[in-house]
């Protein structure tokens, strides 16, 4: 227990601790400034826009990522090379957002001769070629796809175990009731499931507000793609503001205190029937 | 007879689902690969797919890309880079971690269930959190951009989700073989290495798994613990750095991507079963 403790307290508790003192204080961690790094936090325009593209990731990135997980593991669970299917989809977990950002430029390239997205809208007379990631419009909803071809892989694992564990007795029950196969799983599959929804939804959540590497990566947070945790990285390494750094990080820190509380109860209610 | 044939049509949409997905999911990385083994005009004038018209003409297969990323753009010390940062990265934390799994199942000390609280608490924790007082500390010890740095930062990050789901898997063996090893004298240290570790083998190897796709795939605290110079930087910072700087020889990026994918590609690949449950542990029962 003595190394670990060491460690988790010099590189965790400490240094959270240390940031909470430092994003009172000045650029240089000298004087004191007060609550004007956080002022600057949620005034600015480059933050504003942060926490707005963090609240379309949240919900996009979120929904998105359990619904398809669910839909696929449904999917792959009725067919017999479920094993390859799955194979398929949770490869990407694999992949480093280095690589997949590279993966997904030659997706996105604006020349339709690369880009396959806009080879296949040029199949359409009509159409004009995208930018997606250099246009505003798109370039965030381009990264959240990114993403999802990810993360979707993982959400289809645990759901798939968990739609395994699911009585088929009570399925049977259910179908000679005569429901029908979209009742049965409405009314019986998913609220049997609900638990491991919850649990899928609060690990999308606690990543999706980190999100880092993926716009760091494709975009730099350019082209209003901008997001927290990048921007405290600009602050940090760019500017050398370490003041401001330290206040978006407890901002951070703060958006993720709820999905902490979820985690501790939960532990504590597994830890009841043990 | 026709009711077969109707079955199997009724399950024609289900298949046709199942496999648009997988081929929709697939298409990106296949894209990629084959772009890796175009020749440099090729890549820059068509796209990928038109090699499918004529998938046999060799003429349009080379490996110059991977030779040029591994001889000119140094991708074998970045290689070589990720190799030695990982190895110790994935062995150290979970080496620390099962000494303080096993002490929070199974030995009985005051504070035992708050400690485990804090555990589950650091878990959601941000990296960015501790970036700021970490960076400092490092350069006040002079230890910035060397692999001290990033091994020992990568034990501190890894601790907490090693720890939890080590004490998840060692809380779940049978708690009377512990006891009458204990009846017959048994000391912690004894059920720790005869007990403990050989009976968690699987567990830990989904752990390290875990750990080593981590260490290799990260970008953030490579980034800012050893800088981007090239006689440290890993693959992640390496090619990312290319995707900014390439410029002209932009073409030379698949294969410095797949370069930085082969190995956590073959460890997934060979050992997704593990991993699988490494996931499953973590998660639901978390």
């Amino acid at each position: 227990m003595g190394p670990a403790l060491l460690f988790l307290i010099f590189f965790l508790v400490y240094p959270t601790l240390n940031t909470i003192y430092l994003s009172f204080l000045d650029a240089k961690s000298e004087g004191f400034v007060g609550i004007e790094n956080y002022v600057y936090a949620f005034t600015s325009d480059e933050m504003l826009t942060a926490f707005k593209n963090n609240l379309i990731w949240l919900i996009l990135f979120t929904g998105c990522t359990v619904l398809f997980g669910l839909i696929i593991a449904v999917l792959v669970d009725r067919v017999r090379y479920e094993p390859f299917a799955k194979a398929v989809i949770f490869l990407p977990q694999a992949i480093s957002f280095v690589g997949a950002g590279v993966i997904w430029r030659f997706v996105y390239d604006y020349r339709p001769q690369l880009g396959l997205l806009n080879m296949l809208l040029s199949i359409f007379p009509n159409l004009k070629a995208v930018g997606w990631l250099v246009n505003p419009d798109t370039a965030t909803f381009a990264l959240i796809i990114v993403a999802i071809w990810m993360w979707a892989g993982f959400a289809m694992t645990i759901l798939s175990a968990a739609l395994k564990n699911v009585p088929a007795e009570i399925l049977e029950a259910a179908r000679i009731d005569g429901a029908n196969e979209w009742q049965t799983f409405w009314w019986v599959t998913v609220p049997m499931i609900s638990s491991t929804i919850a649990v899928v939804t609060t690990t999308m959540v606690i990543n999706v507000l980190k999100v880092f590497d993926v716009v760091y990566v494709m975009t730099a947070g350019r082209y209003k793609t901008n997001v927290v945790a990048n921007q405290m990285y600009k602050e940090l390494y760019i500017n050398h503001q370490h003041g401001r750094a330290s206040a978006i990080a407890v901002i951070l820190l703060a958006a993720l205190v709820p999905a902490m509380m979820i985690n501790i109860r939960r532990f504590r209610e597994q830890e009841a029937i043990r | 007879m026709i009711r077969k044939i109707s079955k199997a049509l009724s399950r024609f949409p289900l298949h046709l689902a199942v496999i648009a997905i997988a081929l929709a999911w697939m298409t990106p990385s296949v894209g990629l690969l084959v772009s890796s083994f175009r020749t440099p005009q090729a890549i820059k004038s068509t796209g990928w797919w038109t090699v499918f018209k004529t998938p046999f003409d060799f003429t349009q297969w080379t490996l110059e890309n991977y030779a040029t990323v591994i001889t000119t753009s140094g991708l074998d010390r970045a290689f070589r880079n990720s190799l030695i940062i990982s190895i110790p990265a994935t062995i150290l934390p979970i080496l620390i971690a099962s000494f303080a799994a096993y002490a929070l199942a199974w030995m009985k000390f005051r504070g035992r269930q708050t400690l485990f609280v804090i555990v589950v608490s650091l878990l959601v924790v941000p990296l960015q959190m501790t970036l700021v007082p970490v960076y400092s500390m490092y350069t006040r010890m002079g230890i910035t951009g060397t692999f001290w740095a990033v091994w020992a930062a990568h034990i501190g990050y890894g601790l907490p989700f090693s720890i939890y789901l080590l004490r998840n898997f060692f809380g779940a063996l049978p708690s009377d073989l512990f006891e009458s090893a204990f009846l017959d004298g048994a000391s912690h240290l004894t059920a720790f290495f005869r007990l403990a570790l050989p009976l968690s083998v699987p567990s830990l190897a989904s752990l390290a798994i875990f750990q080593f796709l981590w260490v290799w795939n990260d970008l953030l605290v490579a980034l800012i613990y050893l800088g981007g110079t090239d006689p440290v930087a890993p693959l992640t910072v390496k090619v990312a750095n290319l995707v900014n700087s390439l410029g002209a020889e932009w073409h030379l990026l698949p294969a410095a991507a797949f370069i930085s994918m082969i190995l956590p590609l073959i460890v997934f690949l060979s050992l997704q079963r593990y991993f699988v449950r490494g996931i499953l542990a973590g998660s639901v029962k978390g």
